[in-house]
């Protein structure tokens, strides 16, 4: 080994430590500049969105990472084909219920289900829990219940309606999916190693593959939240079935954390209730932030597949809940 | 972008995530309550750090060459947050995020009673209570009593200026503004987005705000004085 460590250092190349030395090195150095270009309000309207998008985000991130972690390396194969039904399209519903139990939001799931999949849970049943986990956990269900003090029949449509669409999407995928439409990324450095080689090893590259398409979603999602005046929305309120489309879309646009958007959702008064409801189940299951990090951890070809299905599945069932409730 | 330089990204990001849940930083993102997750995540992001360095300083066990080249490149990214919270910091939400939303009065939660205000002349109050008690209750518990409202200047829809507070249910994502106009024969000549206590009586005028149509309470300013930002910029 250590012959080979020494012919390393002696073929030294320019590498990424150095770039980022320089790099970082050039920033510092033109850190007042770069303060008094953010001088703008609108610029810094959109740092402050971005960085805390970012703050708010990344204790869930971590714990998704670490956890999703836990079961790459630490939960046996085994334990997953005793734990879910045998039969895949009854495996569903029970990883959708599963949900519940993750208390989180939409940016800890993602890694999580890779994980799910990368120990051979099937596809569908993964997928349905990345649904489900970050709408109808307790923590989520609870901030919805405060947002909404003289609606509580809100919480259960919401429960409702993420868990109908999360089933359906995994069964959709059992029907129509292609397993080569998912392209988890190889990961050879978890075979062969130490367990907590392993397990360090996950995590680092999940925080760098996760993190760094949340920066994305991130960015994007502050763009959003500085371009587009809240006037816009208005007009569109009084139309039942804009307003639906409308704040679908908005939830799409603006990326909030499950566990706030009942909060916004709350706020947006002039709205009916099912299209605030809408707003609710889209949200969680699709938004620029989740699009980016699904590309990232599943891959393109399924993102693109993905996104628009459960988009279309969650204004439906949304609508057509909210319809028979109110 | 190979592990020694995702040691080094992990240590600025975990070292920003800190820095800021350490200081008050962090208040201007997110709410109190989340810093002690904050500070494990941050903890959690130095040890992935430290633990992939020293991985890297001992040889790779065989099977493995020790220099994937699927290491992720959008990790480089990550830079970017790390770096705007340790050199620039961006400040609280102001003015701006203000003027681009309707005043968060419509989706306030009513309380069917409200109890009197506590003793003191004059009382603090945080805006949200303030515009909740002058526009639901018309003002009952209000009526003769001195109030100081603390809140910073932003351009209100005829050019004079308004007191205006964030409110953030969750992180400055969603942070939406309560709005109350001020009157009275007091001249605010502060500048925008100048932190100040305003001290003043209840007053029935109430004007709708043009972005969502919601009611924004006016407070007939007696004086005013201008003062830094609080340590919790949010209400």
């Amino acid at each position: 080994m250590v012959p080979t460590i020494s012919q390393e250092r002696v073929t030294w190349r320019f590498g990424s430590v150095e770039a980022l030395a320089i790099l970082l090195v050039t920033l510092v150095a033109l850190r007042n500049p770069l303060a008094a270009l953010v001088s703008d309000p609108r610029l810094q309207t959109w740092t402050t969105v971005f960085v805390s998008v970012m703050v708010q985000a990344v204790p869930f991130l971590i714990f998704g990472v670490a956890l999703s972690a836990v079961i790459a390396v630490f939960v046996p194969r085994s334990f997953w084909a005793r734990a879910l039904p045998r039969h895949p399209a009854a495996a569903v519903p029970v990883a959708g219920l599963a949900g519940v139990v993750l208390p989180g939001c939409e940016c800890g799931s993602v890694p999580i289900a890779g994980s799910l999949m990368r120990r051979g849970v099937t596809p569908a049943a993964a997928l349905a829990f990345l649904l489900a986990a970050p709408a109808i956990n307790p923590i989520v269900l609870t901030a919805t219940a405060v947002a909404f003090p003289g609606n509580p029949e809100m919480v259960a449509a919401r429960a409702g309606a993420s868990l109908v669409v999360a089933v359906a999407m995994g069964w959709l995928w059992l029907r129509l999916g292609r397993s080569e439409w998912i392209r988890l990324p190889r990961r050879s450095d978890l075979d062969g190693s130490s367990r907590a080689r392993a397990f360090w090893a996950s995590c680092r590259h999940d925080v760098m593959h996760a993190g760094g398409f949340l920066v994305l979603g991130a960015a994007a999602a502050a763009t959003i939240n500085v371009v587009v005046p809240e006037s816009w929305m208005q007009t569109l309120a009084a139309e039942p079935v804009l307003s639906v489309l409308a704040l679908a879309a908005l939830a799409v646009l603006l990326s909030i954390c499950s566990e706030a958007d009942a909060f916004v959702a709350a706020s947006l008064s002039q709205f009916s209730l099912t299209s605030r409801l809408v707003f609710l189940v889209v949200g969680p299951m699709v938004d620029l932030k989740l699009i980016a990090m699904q590309t990232g951890v599943f891959g393109r070809r399924f993102a693109a597949r993905f996104a628009p299905a459960t988009f279309v599945a969650a204004v439906l069932t949304g609508a057509g809940v909210g319809a028979v409730i109110w | 972008m190979n592990r020694r330089a995702q040691a080094i990204v992990m240590v600025l990001f975990g070292g920003a995530i800190l820095k800021a849940s350490l200081t008050d930083v962090y208040l201007r993102y997110v709410k109190e309550s989340l810093q002690p997750f904050l500070i494990a995540a941050g903890v959690l992001l130095l040890a992935a750090a430290a633990m992939t360095l020293y991985y890297e300083m001992r040889p790779a066990p065989t099977g493995e060459d020790g220099h994937d080249h699927h290491e992720p490149q959008v990790g480089w990214l990550l830079i970017v947050p790390a770096l705007g919270v340790l050199l620039i910091a961006p400040p609280a939400l102001g003015s701006y995020a203000a003027g681009q939303s309707g005043t968060a009065l419509a989706g306030a939660q009513v309380e069917s009673e409200f109890s009197p205000l506590p003793p003191g002349d004059p009382v603090p109050l945080s805006l949200m209570e303030y515009a909740t008690r002058a526009v639901f209750d018309q003002g009952r518990t209000l009526d003769g009593r001195e109030l100081r409202l603390t809140g910073f200047i932003s351009p209100g829809p005829d050019g004079r200026p308004m007191l205006t507070r964030m409110t953030v249910a969750c992180c400055a994502a969603d942070g939406r503004p309560i709005k109350v106009g001020m009157d009275g024969a007091v001249a605010i000549d502060a500048p925008v987005d100048t932190w100040i206590h305003a001290v003043g009586v209840y007053t029935s005028r109430v004007e709708k705000d043009p972005v969502n149509q919601a009611d924004v309470p006016y407070l007939r300013v007696t004086s005013w004085q201008q003062t830094t930002a609080p340590r919790r910029p949010y209400e």
